[in-house]
């Protein structure tokens, strides 16, 4: 049952629109109060957040084997017929588990909850930031300050659709290009030792050798595949490589957008800014679970085998979760299309009836005059 | 309730039965607030009760082992040393000693 009224009154505040870390938006949104803010969390019992936060090796173990046996095995089938036809599904279903899933498998194991043991999660955070072409420490900082500041303009620097959407790099971004480029960018940048101004707001001065290292380490990795590639005359370590994040990066995009996409900034309550999606077993099995999204940014401790018992505790306090990912992208393309020329259109979320008051002491950015 | 020992002050933080082993409870004195754990073998410890990163109450997280797990971005700490062990806490916490008398758990501030 949904709430006739809506949760929070129409649009009454002037927006920012600057997404620059280093603009003015993030000095108002903390003069607002809304940056490293408290934020909105259902009451959920200690004894059962305990059990949900539990973490296990089991799931992600499991998981991991399956992923990894069927990469070999679409690598192996688009070796055994290069030169021919047939290898182009085999390749194509490569580059998806390759690049689709690594983004998940990279998010999770950041969080640290894919594995009980602490360095099964730290050796597949290096494997699949690598996989993802997400730099490991540079991306952990990004990643912590997400979830510090979620969809606060001028603070979160990983707002995939931002207000009015840059349409020319989520095309791009289908085949991953947009993301190619600048992650060559910024390897290159970090690899010299060089942050920008953004990047030092979020990345810790004592964690530059760090993000210099990676960087210089994946440039040696780079040319080595370059190397391999032209003394066996063979395109096939090319492909290996580097098709994955043209060809099997859509995807996670598909994903990646659908988190936040169209819904309200600069609010403290992941129910009003975060997106919860039912997924088929397949799609959940690439995502591992991040379709439970408001539940994630809630309970950030919570494993991603846990996710949907989480979001059966939660349910009565959140809104109706979209049914697809067909009928979230219903949704998001026509906001999307709506913010081209209104970057203050945003999808409203109803909570059901049985949800606990929205708080509007929390919102300062959505009463201001 | 507060003791007085020479020099130090005792705070009585709860009763023994108020934490289960290996879990936390949050205890809040004045301005002060503490994260009190219980090991999985039944010592008591207590923390600064606020993550060193961002200032969430780790009293939300997770205690595994030695250590306790930030709610928010997942930095750990081991609880007995206060050692930051998990980007992206790097700054240790304070700790504090603790005795348990009359199955009451008081922490030891000097």
């Amino acid at each position: 049952m949904i709430a006739d009224a809506p949760p929070y009154p129409e649009r009454t505040f002037d927006r920012c629109g600057d997404y620059s870390l280093i603009g003015p938006c993030g000095e108002r949104a903390a003069e607002q109060g809304l940056v490293a803010a408290e934020w909105y969390h259902t009451d959920v019992p200690r004894a059962r957040m305990k059990e949900l936060m539990r973490r296990r090796n089991g799931p992600a173990i499991r998981d991991t084997v399956i992923w990894f046996a069927l990469l070999a095995g679409l690598a192996l089938g688009g070796y055994w017929f290069w030169g021919g036809w047939l290898c182009v599904p085999f390749f194509l279903g490569y580059a998806v588990l390759y690049g689709s899933a690594s983004d998940s498998r990279w998010h999770e194991s950041g969080h640290g909850t894919a594995f009980r043991t602490a360095w099964l999660n730290d050796a597949l955070y290096q494997v699949a930031s690598f996989m993802n072409a997400k730099e490991p420490t540079y991306w952990r900082w990004s990643h912590a300050r997400h979830h510090t500041d979620t969809i606060i303009v001028g603070r979160d620097r990983e707002i995939a659709a931002m207000r009015p959407p840059n349409v020319r790099r989520l095309l791009l971004n289908i085949f991953g290009l947009a993301d190619a480029v600048s992650t060559a960018r910024s390897v290159a940048r970090h690899a010299t030792g060089r942050l920008t101004a953004e990047e030092q707001t979020f990345i810790p001065g004592s964690e530059r050798g760090r993000v210099r290292r990676e960087a210089r380490a994946w440039v040696v990795i780079y040319l080595a595949v370059v190397a391999a590639a032209i003394v066996l005359r063979s395109w096939l370590p090319i492909v290996y490589l580097f098709l994955p994040l043209v060809g099997g990066h859509w995807l996670a995009l598909l994903f990646g957008v659908s988190q936040h996409a169209g819904l309200a900034e600069n609010v403290l309550d992941h129910r009003l800014n975060s997106r919860t999606i039912r997924m088929n077993p397949a799609f959940r099995f690439v995502y591992w679970n991040m379709n439970y999204h408001v539940e994630h940014h809630m309970f950030p401790m919570v494993p991603y085998h846990a996710l949907p018992r989480l979001h059966a505790e939660l349910r009565h306090d959140m809104p109706p979760p979209c049914p697809s990912l067909l009928a979230a992208y219903r949704e998001i393309l026509p906001a999307l299309r709506r913010q081209l020329h209104d970057p203050s259109y945003h999808i409203r979320r109803e909570l059901p009836v049985s949800a606990k008051p929205f708080r509007p002491e929390l919102h300062p950015a959505l009463f201001e005059a | 309730m507060m003791m007085s020992a020479g020099d130090e002050m005792w705070l009585e933080a709860c009763a023994v039965d108020d934490v289960d082993t290996e879990d936390v409870l949050r205890f809040d004195h004045g301005e002060l607030t503490f994260a009190v754990v219980r090991s999985p073998d039944g010592r008591f410890y207590a923390t600064d009760g606020l993550c060193s990163h961002e200032r969430a109450h780790l009293a939300d997280g997770l205690v595994m082992g030695d250590l306790i797990e930030c709610p928010k971005h997942n930095g750990r700490f081991n609880y007995k040393t206060g050692e930051a062990k998990r980007a992206p806490a790097r700054i240790s916490l304070c700790t504090y000693p603790v005795k348990v008398e009359g199955g009451k758990v008081f922490i030891g501030l000097g």
